[in-house]
């Protein structure tokens, strides 16, 4: 378990502050949010990289903050694998091993044994400069966890690379955690990548966490504005609680009333994901509480799928497939209809 | 496909460029090419039969060497902390590491005697130990050392700059301590680097005339007295000889120093992928 107590750490220009989490053994954890949010730091500061000013990190019942990274018992891949140019694959791989001063015989069982986890048996011999982003990523993954750490630390290791081999390689972190069982902390901008592989995620907003929960609280109740557009909700309004029924409650957001589930009352915040729209020629029988007519004002062609924007106004971004693009015929300045219901409307 | 020559391509101003380039690299070449096509390979094997010149040779050969060993026991480590660290100063304090560049260097000998001199501080401790300084082989070192230093420091900074610092980084998570890291992992990644600036300096020191001149006009060495080959070039050019007198030291050193230059760096970048 990995526990982390009112963690500070000051940059001069940067800091990170109030961070408290618990991660469990052999838990997938992701640490989200944009460039610049400090999600580099709060990791090298775990690894030890960073000095902290104040708090406590402890790992496997141990307290580690005032410990030197090669007393931590971790691992870290960057998001560029920053292998060792100058060794051999087998000798990148080697190198925690022979650091650590385990017995010769020993380290090339063990090396054979992570090549063979990660299937890289075949590049032992190759130089770094030789190898793909996927391969190095591999290379960089098994140097890591040669050692047994306590903790795998993931810097954005799937942004370097091409996004085909991405998706490969995003399965295959998922499959190295589910046969390892390592407790990893994996950190990324990308909200679809914390979805997939994430049994939790922590949202960091400039040195802050800003929630923690499961993916798909995240995903369908962001407490925050910013939370709501990270997760790429493109519908957010603000608009006040007008009228109150027994099971929804009917929020003005600027002329227009939808109806939705909540509590608060006043001022709030509405979140609408596109894909959870509906869009039609006619009106939909259905049971969903909210049905607007509105007009096409935008069409942006994202490959498989297509982004309609309707202003109502105001204007809600719509998700449909290439199919269903062509055979509802929309375009641009054609009159629909957009249904959702009030459960997905997320109030906050 | 249909190869466009090198000169058909090139727009009007690269042409003015490449004309004013090749004024300058010619204005390098030619001085040094006319004096060694002008000594026949005759005269220049006699010459460095001669005693005093190829101990005189030998001096400043042995005196950069240690010059250059010692500059990297002490400048490397300072090139590391310049290159991984930023602190109040730090700019001040690379501008003082240059300074050797811009004085005078017969100011350099002559401060050089203000603290290594017989009645001076450190010029005492060196006469107690049995060292001594002015007309001493460590006179011509410290001298070398003096003018040359910032060429390595800033050689090794540079190269300990381009090594990514998430290498080490990630070699301390591994399980290595700081040295180790250091041993393994930056130094292998810097030594073209250091090894370039050490050539260079090798090579500044090794052609050192004015502080030399000051701190060592005469050096006891190899039980003869020779002096420091560049100050040896300009004793010839200044005897009745003149000119053809100094030719042919002139021309073996500027042979030693092109030798040494091309093979050494072609030792540490030869197999440099680009």
């Amino acid at each position: 378990m990995i526990m982390i107590k009112d963690l500070k750490v000051d940059l001069g220009d940067f800091l990170l502050r109030d961070i408290n989490l618990e991660i469990e053994r052999g838990e997938y954890f992701i640490i989200l949010g944009p460039t610049g949010a400090g999600k580099t730091v709060l990791l090298e500061a775990i690894a030890g990289l960073y000095p902290v000013l104040g708090g406590e990190i402890w790992i496997e019942g141990r307290e580690v903050s005032g410990l030197n990274p090669e007393k931590r018992r971790i691992g870290i891949v960057y998001q560029d694998q920053v292998l060792f140019p100058h060794l051999p694959v087998e000798e990148n791989i080697a190198f925690g091993l022979k650091a650590m001063g385990c017995p010769r015989q020993e380290i090339k069982p063990r090396v054979d044994s992570i090549a063979q986890v990660l299937d890289i048996t075949h590049l032992l011999r190759r130089s770094p400069r030789t190898l793909s982003g996927g391969e190095s990523q591999k290379v960089a993954l098994a140097r890591a966890l040669v050692t047994d750490p306590a903790v795998l630390l993931l810097d954005e290791p799937l942004s370097a690379i091409d996004p085909e081999t991405r998706e490969r390689i995003q399965q295959e972190l998922a499959e190295i955690h589910r046969r390892l069982g390592v407790t990893t902390i994996h950190v990324t901008h990308d909200f679809e990548e914390a979805i997939a592989l994430g049994h939790r995620v922590t949202v960091l907003n400039d040195g802050q966490i800003v929630q923690t929960g499961i993916p798909e609280d995240i995903l369908r109740q962001p407490n925050s504005e910013f939370i709501a557009r990270f997760a790429l909700s493109r519908n957010i309004f603000a608009g006040e609680v007008s009228d109150v029924s027994d099971d929804y409650v009917s929020v003005d957001i600027g002329g227009v009333k939808l109806m939705g589930v909540t509590e608060l009352r006043g001022r709030v915040h509405l979140s609408l994901r596109p894909e959870d729209i509906l869009i039609s020629r006619e009106p939909l029988r259905s049971t969903a509480r909210n049905s607007l007519e509105g007009t096409i004002t935008d069409i942006a062609n994202r490959g498989a799928v297509m982004h309609i924007t309707v202003s109502v106004p105001p204007d809600f971004v719509c998700l449909v497939t290439r199919q269903a693009f062509g055979e509802l015929d929309l375009g641009e300045g054609a009159k629909v209809w957009i249904t959702f219901k009030a459960s997905t409307i997320h109030i906050f | 496909m249909t190869r466009i020559r090198f000169w058909k391509r090139l727009d009007t101003i690269e042409i003015a460029f490449i004309v004013l380039g090749a004024l300058i690299v010619l204005f390098v070449l030619i001085p040094p090419l006319k004096t060694i096509f002008s000594c026949s390979p005759d005269t220049l094997w006699n010459t460095l039969l001669d005693e005093k010149v190829y101990s005189s040779i030998l001096l400043t050969i042995h005196a950069a060497l240690i010059a250059t060993i010692i500059g990297l026991l002490l400048g490397v480590p300072l090139a590391y902390v310049l290159a991984r660290h930023e602190f109040r100063g730090k700019r001040f304090l690379e501008g003082l590491i240059d300074i050797p560049i811009v004085m005078p260097h017969s100011a350099v000998g002559i401060a050089l005697l203000f603290v290594f001199g017989s009645n001076f501080l450190m010029g005492k401790f060196l006469n107690s130990m049995g060292i001594g300084f002015v007309d001493k082989l460590s006179a011509v070192v410290i001298a070398m050392m003096f003018v040359s230093i910032p060429f390595l420091i800033d050689s090794a900074k540079e190269a300990f700059k381009a090594v990514d610092v998430r290498l080490e980084k990630v070699a301390r998570t591994l399980g290595a301590s700081p040295w180790r890291s250091f041993c393994r992992i930056s130094l292998p990644l810097a030594w073209r680097g250091i090894f370039s600036g050490s050539v260079l300096m090798w090579a500044r020191g090794f052609s050192e005339f004015g502080a030399v001149y000051v701190v060592a006009g005469h050096v006891s060495f190899f039980g003869y007295h020779p002096v420091a080959a560049p100050i040896l070039v300009t004793e010839l050019f200044e005897s009745p000889g003149g000119l053809r007198a100094a030719q042919p030291l002139t021309v073996l050193l500027i042979l030693i120093c092109l030798v040494v230059f091309v093979v050494l760096r072609t030792i540490a970048y030869g197999g440099a992928k680009a």
